[in-house]
């Protein structure tokens, strides 16, 4: 069960029971859909801006423990952040989970989120981990439709 | 392994062999050999001098045939035919040492495979005829005159001729080989379309197909002007007749159901529902991908118009697959690929096709495939499948029996008439992370849509965790399939 903890750790549990940010923003200033098709899982997620800087960001939509838990958490490292620090927090993600990046090893801004990395030890969940990502990342690009495909 | 231990031939042609298991089977052995090109070709005048060596029947080595070219057909001599097979005569454990991947270790914990529903696994005999094809007879079918181009051939003909007996068809010619179930739908979709359907016609298509017998027909509805209407199921996931009955009318073309669901296990009652097709002059498609593992099938008892199946969820390779069709329609309706090996004679001018079945098989096929779906339909004609069905549904009642028990488990799909397959949901639980879980525990299930998102969209669930069995799976597994949800509901208490 060793490689089970790495993935379903307390964190992720207790993120998937109450995630963060988990309700709409009427006024958003972006919005984008992200879809795993060959699962099923669907989010929505809402960004609020200040000028350059993520002011609020939540999420809604269904999916498994890890796809809900790295929205939860994705929420709460961006908001705040100015929209350059947001797209290289994604490419870190991106990069760590698809194993091309050791966040131990090598400089990164990831913090709490090094913690998906148990992710690459099961490639059939890797896309679970980085459905938000890739949808906050076309909300911030202006593209309405994010697809792990 | 299952072997045959004793043969003795009799006069009429017929063979009883005696199996490592104790079982006795009658076999009519006839040269299968009624293919056109090879009609004639090898006759069996002197069926006798069989002998037993090493778990295989050895014929005279006078004899210019090897037991692939012949089918054989058992009856049980043992059947008094009283009562019905009980899941008590079936030897799961000889059974499982057929087949070498379930021996495994998967995580650390022993292989349990309840994934059957996507591909079975394939036994050693299937193996070995699928490896002696590729080390002694590989080479392109009909086209040769030399050695192996020949035997491979007859190899490929006779799995042919297999099909054609194990779904009793009238003729081995209505028996087109495929990839799999998918482009045998795409198929008849495709060719029956362009001849049959018109703008404003009906192709009525149940609730709970799976998306390979919803998407063909939506993409010949489009390109034709015609309307794809869904026949509704009830909430145990049974289609309801009487809707059935009311929605035929004298713009419906095509009728396409699946024989048994994948993603809820009903067996819908096609026999019944073709008859009715047929009293509005309607064709009817039956997707068998998921009933030709579990019971014996007979097309022309259901009367089906087409019937469509792949090897790799009854124990044979993937890339083989099959469409029975009438010959009525299959002479009726165009090709649905062109190339080599299906045509009489080309010229830019214009060409002419072949008869079929090579009308509708164009390029060289998947001949390791064939020939291994023929060695599938031999494993299952030297088994007992009607006792295996027993099993299969002694598992699925022990499952539901034990799944049921556990409060935050809700079965989806509770039809009267079921094959082995469960759909679950646990509640407040994403199956994907059930589908990890367990496969931590090596135990292998299905987590998703199963290509059935109108299913989903009825139960109104995103996905559900399915286990399907097969006759090798045990009671055993049913209880650590049990303990492993209980473990995942521990995991997110």
């Amino acid at each position: 069960m060793s490689e089970l903890n790495d993935l379903y750790q307390e964190v992720i549990l207790e993120h998937n029971k109450n995630p963060r940010n988990f309700r709409d923003i009427g006024d958003a200033d972006k919005m984008a859909d992200g879809k795993n098709p060959l699962c099923g899982d669907a989010l929505r997620v809402y960004v609020k801006m200040e000028g350059d800087m993520v002011s609020d960001v939540a999420f809604k939509g269904s999916g498994c423990a890890i796809s809900k838990a790295s929205a939860s958490m994705m929420t709460q490292a961006v908001k705040g952040r100015t929209r350059e620090e947001a797209e290289v927090l994604f490419n870190e993600f991106h990069r760590m989970v698809t194993g091309e990046l050791d966040a131990d090893a090598e400089d990164n801004h990831l913090g709490k989120l090094k913690i998906f990395s148990g992710v690459l030890e099961f490639p059939a969940r890797v896309k679970c981990a980085s459905l938000s990502w890739h949808t906050l990342n076309a909300a911030l690009s202006g593209k309405d439709v994010a697809s792990t495909e | 392994m299952i072997k045959v231990v004793d043969a003795k031939a009799n006069s009429d042609f017929s063979l009883d062999l005696t199996f490592n298991n104790g079982r006795r089977k009658r076999f009519c052995a006839k040269p299968y050999l009624e293919y056109e090109a090879f009609r004639g070709l090898q006759t069996i005048e002197n069926f006798t001098n069989v002998s037993v060596s090493n778990g295989t029947v050895c014929w005279p080595d006078d004899l210019d045939i090897s037991p692939d070219t012949l089918y054989l057909e058992g009856t049980d001599l043992d059947d008094s035919g009283t009562g019905a097979p009980s899941a008590l005569d079936w030897d799961v454990e000889a059974i499982r040492r057929d087949f070498p991947v379930l021996s495994q270790t998967v995580n650390g914990k022993p292989l349990v495979y309840l994934d059957n529903g996507a591909s079975s696994q394939v036994p050693q005999s299937v193996i070995d005829r699928t490896s002696k094809y590729l080390a002694e007879e590989h080479s392109n079918i009909h086209r040769g005159v030399h050695y192996l181009s020949q035997h491979a051939t007859t190899a490929y003909e006779a799995a042919r001729e297999k099909v054609k007996r194990f779904i009793n068809a009238p003729d081995v010619k209505e028996c087109i080989f495929v990839r799999g179930t998918t482009e045998g739908i795409n198929l008849v979709a495709q060719s029956y379309g362009k001849k049959f359907i018109g703008h404003g016609d009906e192709i009525l298509v149940s609730q709970m197909e799976h998306h390979s017998n919803i998407l063909p027909w939506q993409m010949i509805a489009e390109e034709r002007g015609a309307r794809v209407v869904m026949i509704p199921m009830n909430e145990r996931g049974e289609l309801i007749l009487d809707e059935y009955e009311n929605l035929l009318n004298e713009r419906t073309r095509i009728v396409a159901v699946t024989h048994v669901s994948n993603s809820l296990g009903t067996v819908n009652p096609v026999k019944a529902m073709i008859a009715t097709a047929h009293k509005f002059g309607v064709p009817v498609l039956v997707d068998a991908a998921q009933s030709v593992p579990h019971f014996p099938v007979d097309v022309q008892d259901l009367d089906a118009d087409f019937f469509v199946f792949s090897g790799h969820k009854m124990f044979g390779p993937t890339g083989s697959g099959v469409v029975y069709g009438k010959r009525k329609w299959l002479d009726a309706i165009p090709p649905y690929q062109t190339g080599g090996g299906m045509i009489r004679t080309v010229s830019f001018e214009g060409s002419t096709f072949a008869p079929i079945p090579e009308k509708f098989e164009a390029g060289t096929p998947a001949i390791a495939a064939g020939i291994g779906l023929g060695a599938a339909i031999d494993y299952l004609n030297s088994i007992d499948f009607k006792a295996a069905a027993a099993h299969e549904h002694d598992l699925l009642r022990y499952a539901e029996e034990r799944l049921g028990d556990i409060p935050q488990v809700r079965i989806i799909g509770t039809a009267e008439n079921k094959a082995s397959v469960l759909s679950f949901e646990i509640e407040g639980i994403h199956p994907h992370d059930i589908g990890t879980i367990l496969d931590q525990q090596g135990i292998a299930i299905r987590a998703g849509h199963h290509c059935a998102q109108p299913v989903m969209q009825f139960f109104d669930v995103p996905a559900t965790a399915r286990a399907s069995f097969a006759f090798y799976n045990t009671r055993e597994e049913v209880d650590k399939l049990a303990d492993a949800v209980l473990k995942v509901i521990e995991v997110f208490a």
